[in-house]
């Protein structure tokens, strides 16, 4: 995976009724915590999954988030939600 | 207890559509007087809106045709700007290019569109139209403005052994999902039963052919392929559960809790005209009427799996017409003392003669 990108037609979304974080897609939705919905967000097929582990860590005090994000991000392409910008 | 709360809006905008398909889910009765008067645009708007502030995610524009409506790019727009996901749920003999960069502008999220056969003679003859053309250039059309796609097919004993050919259908036009939609006995395929019912041989050819291609395509396309109810014999949980995660809103505005609910006589369908959509899903009668697990009646009260959060006692309207009580347990439970008529019905299929989809009276081909 070197850009990921969400999948066509995927789209994220908060909740405000039952106030969570929301990945919609045709005829589904798939319920975020708070830091899987910021990771998507930078899945914008210009960042490498580097670039968005770097960005997230500065939001969080230089924690190590290598794994969490390497770790969702290739959850969420095997369910075919997050594809590979430059594939 | 809390109430549950809904996810899915089905919103049928119209009943009219140019597809006279034999296992329609449409009521058989769509020529009725009742169903002639259409929601307002404004309708259908307030309706989205209340939709969302109950917990709606999705929104299935739907029909008989929903491109038959003047306002449907109106109404993509207000869908998006009511917060939900929208799908348009097509036979795709109306999705020009024109009208669907229209659509894509106004905020319509997804498009499925629906192929009775991946054969062009074969679609047309179970269509009652020819469109099989018209189909695929909208599948096309789609894909080239980029929207996901979806391609729908209905599957019975007539289409069953060309499923191979549906799955490289679908991977030849990019679509994103693939429904292979077993036929349920509603609305119009009751009539057609006997022209529908497949065997076991076929089913099980079938699902091994989608296993195959699982294997072959992967993740790329998500294929859905569901069991008909007549070879199970533990229920599906209908709609979810009734009155769990559906809505379905009929062209003159009653409020349902699936489609073919209207064939349950002695339900009140409250209307989006009168009633406030709360009210509808937290009071009225007919999504009151079997929710939860109150109503049960025997086996289903004591079922001996626990399964009454899991399938609900599974399907009202399937209950209704093989035992004749809405409140039975649907007969394809092996608990059910109906459930004999259920494996009855796997015997059934006889001809190949289709009775048409039609507004006024049905027609034999």
């Amino acid at each position: 995976m070197t850009r990921p990108r969400l999948a066509t037609g995927a789209r994220l979304g908060y909740d405000e009724v039952r106030k969570e974080h929301v990945l919609l897609v045709p005829e589904g939705a798939v319920r975020l915590n708070r830091t899987a919905a910021e990771v998507l967000e930078l899945c914008d097929g210009q960042r490498s999954v580097d670039e968005i582990v770097g960005a997230l860590s500065e939001r969080y005090d230089g924690a190590d988030l290598r794994d969490d994000v390497r770790g969702l991000v290739e959850a969420m392409a095997q369910k075919g939600l997050v594809v590979d910008a430059a594939a | 207890m809390q109430q549950p709360r809904p996810f899915t809006l089905i919103a049928e905008l119209s009943y009219r559509c140019p597809l006279h398909c034999p296992y329609c889910s449409n009521p058989v009765d769509i020529g009725a007087e009742k169903y002639r008067r259409e929601l307002e645009t404004e309708h259908w708007i307030r309706t989205f809106h209340e939709g969302r502030a109950l917990g709606v995610l999705q929104l299935a524009l739907s029909g008989g045709e929903p491109m038959l409506r003047r306002d449907l790019v109106e109404l993509c727009a207000a869908s998006r700007d009511a917060g939900l996901y929208s799908s348009l749920i097509t036979a795709g003999t109306h999705f020009t290019r024109e009208r669907a960069e229209a659509l894509k502008s106004a905020g319509l999220d997804h498009v499925q569109i629906s192929v009775q056969s991946p054969n062009a003679e074969e679609n047309d003859r179970i269509a009652g139209n020819r469109s099989f053309e018209k189909k695929i250039a909208a599948a096309r059309v789609a894909k080239e403005l980029d929207f996901p796609l979806t391609i729908n097919c209905v599957l019975h004993r007539q289409n069953l052994d060309r499923v191979e050919e549906v799955l490289d259908l679908a991977l030849d036009l990019g679509a994103q999902r693939l429904e292979l939609a077993n036929t349920q006995y509603y609305g119009w395929a009751v009539a057609n039963q006997q022209a529908l019912m497949p065997t076991w041989e076929q089913l099980r050819r079938a699902e091994e052919a989608v296993e195959r291609f699982r294997e072959r395509v992967g993740p790329k396309i998500d294929v859905l392929w569901v069991l008909p109810d007549f070879y199970e014999d533990l229920p599906k949980p209908c709609m979810g559960g009734w009155g769990r995660t559906a809505i379905v809103v009929a062209p003159n505005g009653e409020v349902l809790p699936c489609q073919a609910a209207s064939t349950i006589p002695g339900l009140e369908f409250a209307n989006v005209r009168e009633h406030p959509l709360e009210w509808i899903w937290n009071e009225s009668d007919a999504f009151t009427r079997f929710r939860g697990t109150e109503w049960m009646q025997e086996p289903c009260r004591s079922c001996p799996l626990g399964r009454q959060e899991a399938d609900f006692g599974g399907c009202r309207c399937q209950a209704l017409r093989l035992t004749g009580d809405a409140a039975a347990t649907d007969p394809v439970c092996r608990f059910s003392p109906h459930h004999d008529r259920v494996v009855a019905a796997r015997e059934s299929a006889q001809t190949d003669e289709f009775v048409y989809r039609a507004i006024k009276r049905p027609v034999r081909a």
